[in-house]
């Protein structure tokens, strides 16, 4: 594994370097370049440092509390990590309020460890030299269900509403573009510039694209949740800044989440 | 006095329906926007009145999926959109179209991470092949290579690429096109030089 990340390392900048200069007709050998660090790595992804360090979080005293997070419920009863990201998003009577993997961690930071909702929400994605909890945190808890089948109920009234809410967002056309998630990813086998859009709408793509996030972004040196993912397309639709897990963002991950039902997790990825 | 009988009926029906179980669609819709709107916050150029919507985003967010836009309802929509088109006072619809080719190739513009300073692209080779030269374009859109060579140089079809890439909606209810012009995303003379990359019989489109 050590020498696995050196060669990572390595890659990564070349790749990085690759990718920096945005250049669409590099995008072919930026892909190719990506296919050749995937082989050099084997079965080896950065991701796994996000994980380790994720697990050290989960058991660590933190907060005005000084607990833990390890009685967490995240959806399968207090302290079970195995399989839990596989139920999520779902309803959550303690918060009454339907909550996706990350807002769950928000809650569980507020309700055992002490801190305010501001303190738990305030650093949610990674950048360069800063490393935050919350990347940690969902890589840890979202490696302990890979290989498991999606399975969200979606089944009780909030559930069942989330869904729908999501649903419609998905197709809420607006801004200046006149842009929804379906522009890009409602029909089979488009792609924009050379990049492949999945149709999300399509049980085939929705699994595959579902079950591959939080991914290692190679172009950024991160882990990026799915929370993430969802930020940065709300960006390139032009819409404003989509708060961390905020309704809407949960709601949209219901949605997506329950039509990946029956596919096999395997993430943290690695994407390009 | 009997039809509206009719109507009224079944209107009532749902009305109940909808009251007893999960909310009816109108209801739906008003939920959602709420949603959104408290789930954003304005970053630079990308204010919340982003999520509002005009008249051809809402009827368009609504028949979705196996909801099939009526006709009249499609005729309607792409009437009140050529209204909207505005050509140039001068008549001249042509620019030039090496300029046409760098603005095709930008996809900068309008997101909050951009600088509103600078000028947007048009980002078209996003969703169209354009030129031989160019391999790297999307598939979104019909491939536009050889596009005036094909549907002729004249007055009346430069006409029409300058409405459509004005106003997609115009000339098709519910493209997932942009509408360059009337959104205000590229300018008079910006969209002059799109079209001389559409028309132009020396522009690498057309050959
Ligand atoms: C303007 C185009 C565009 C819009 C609009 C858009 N996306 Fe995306 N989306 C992309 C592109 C391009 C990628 C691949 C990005 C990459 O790998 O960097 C992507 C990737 C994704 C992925 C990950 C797919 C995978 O297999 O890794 C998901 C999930 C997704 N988008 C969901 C959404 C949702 C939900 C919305 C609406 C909120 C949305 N997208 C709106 C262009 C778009
Ligand atoms: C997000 C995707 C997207 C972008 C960006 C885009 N288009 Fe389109 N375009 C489409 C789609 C989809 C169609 C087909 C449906 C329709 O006619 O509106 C289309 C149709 C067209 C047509 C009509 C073709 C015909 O056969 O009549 C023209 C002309 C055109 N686009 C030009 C452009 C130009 C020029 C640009 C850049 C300034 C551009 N498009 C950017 C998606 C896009």
């Amino acid at each position: 594994m050590r020498k696995n990340l050196q060669v990572a390392a390595r890659a990564v900048l070349a790749v990085a370097a690759l990718a920096a200069t945005g250049v669409a007709a590099q995008q072919k050998s930026a892909i190719e370049e990506i296919e050749r660090y995937r082989a050099a790595l084997g079965d080896g992804n950065p991701a796994e440092l996000w994980e380790a360090r994720g697990d050290a979080l989960w058991k660590e005293k933190r907060g005005p509390k000084n607990a833990s997070l390890e009685q967490c419920d995240l959806g399968l009863g207090p302290g079970v990590v195995r399989g839990a990201y596989t139920v999520l998003p779902k309803y959550f009577a303690d918060t009454n309020k339907v909550e996706d993997l990350e807002s769950r961690l928000v809650s569980c930071m507020v309700m055992l460890q002490g801190f305010t909702p501001e303190q738990a929400k305030k650093d949610p994605y990674g950048g360069p030299g800063k490393k935050v909890a919350m990347d940690a945190l969902v890589a840890f808890v979202t490696s302990e269900s890979r290989g498991l089948p999606m399975k969200v109920a979606g089944t009780h009234p909030k559930e069942v509403e989330a869904y729908e809410l999501g649903r419609q967002i998905f197709f809420h056309r607006g801004g200046p573009y006149d842009f929804s998630c379906a522009t890009c990813h409602g029909v089979n086998n488009q792609r924009i510039r050379l990049q492949d859009l999945p149709n999300l709408l399509n049980p085939r793509d929705a699994k595959k694209a579902y079950t591959a996030w939080p991914a290692y972004r190679v172009s950024q040196g991160e882990v990026r949740s799915f929370q993430w993912r969802l930020l940065d397309c709300f960006r390139q639709q032009r819409f404003p800044e989509l708060e961390f897990v905020s309704p809407a963002s949960v709601a949209l991950t219901m949605f997506l989440a329950k039509n990946s039902n029956g596919g096999t997790f395997d993430a943290p990825s690695i994407k390009r | 006095m009997k039809t509206m009988k009719m109507i009224a009926i079944p209107a009532a029906v749902l009305a109940l329906a909808g009251c007893a179980t999960t909310p009816g669609p109108d209801e739906l819709r008003t939920n959602a926007i709420a949603m959104m709107k408290a789930s954003f916050k304005e970053r630079g150029q990308a204010k919340l009145d982003r999520i509002d919507q005009d008249d051809m985003q809402r009827l368009c967010s609504e028949y979705v999926g196996e909801k099939v836009m009526p006709k009249e309802i499609a005729q309607s929509l792409e009437k009140a959109q050529q209204a909207l088109i505005k050509y140039p006072a001068d008549g001249k619809l042509l620019g030039d179209w090496k300029l046409g080719e760098r603005i095709a190739q930008s996809g900068v513009g309008k997101q909050y991470s951009d600088d509103p300073k600078k000028p947007a692209g048009g980002n078209c080779y996003a969703c169209h092949q354009l030129t031989k030269e160019e391999v790297s374009y999307g598939t979104i859109g019909p491939s536009l290579y050889n596009f005036a060579k094909v549907r002729g140089y004249g007055e009346q079809i430069q006409r029409y690429a300058y409405g459509k890439v004005y106003n997609s909606q115009a000339f098709s209810a519910c493209s997932s096109m942009p509408r360059f012009g009337h959104a205000g995303i590229l300018t008079e003379e910006q969209l002059r030089h799109v079209v001389a990359l559409l028309m132009s019989p020396d522009s690498p489109v057309n050959k």
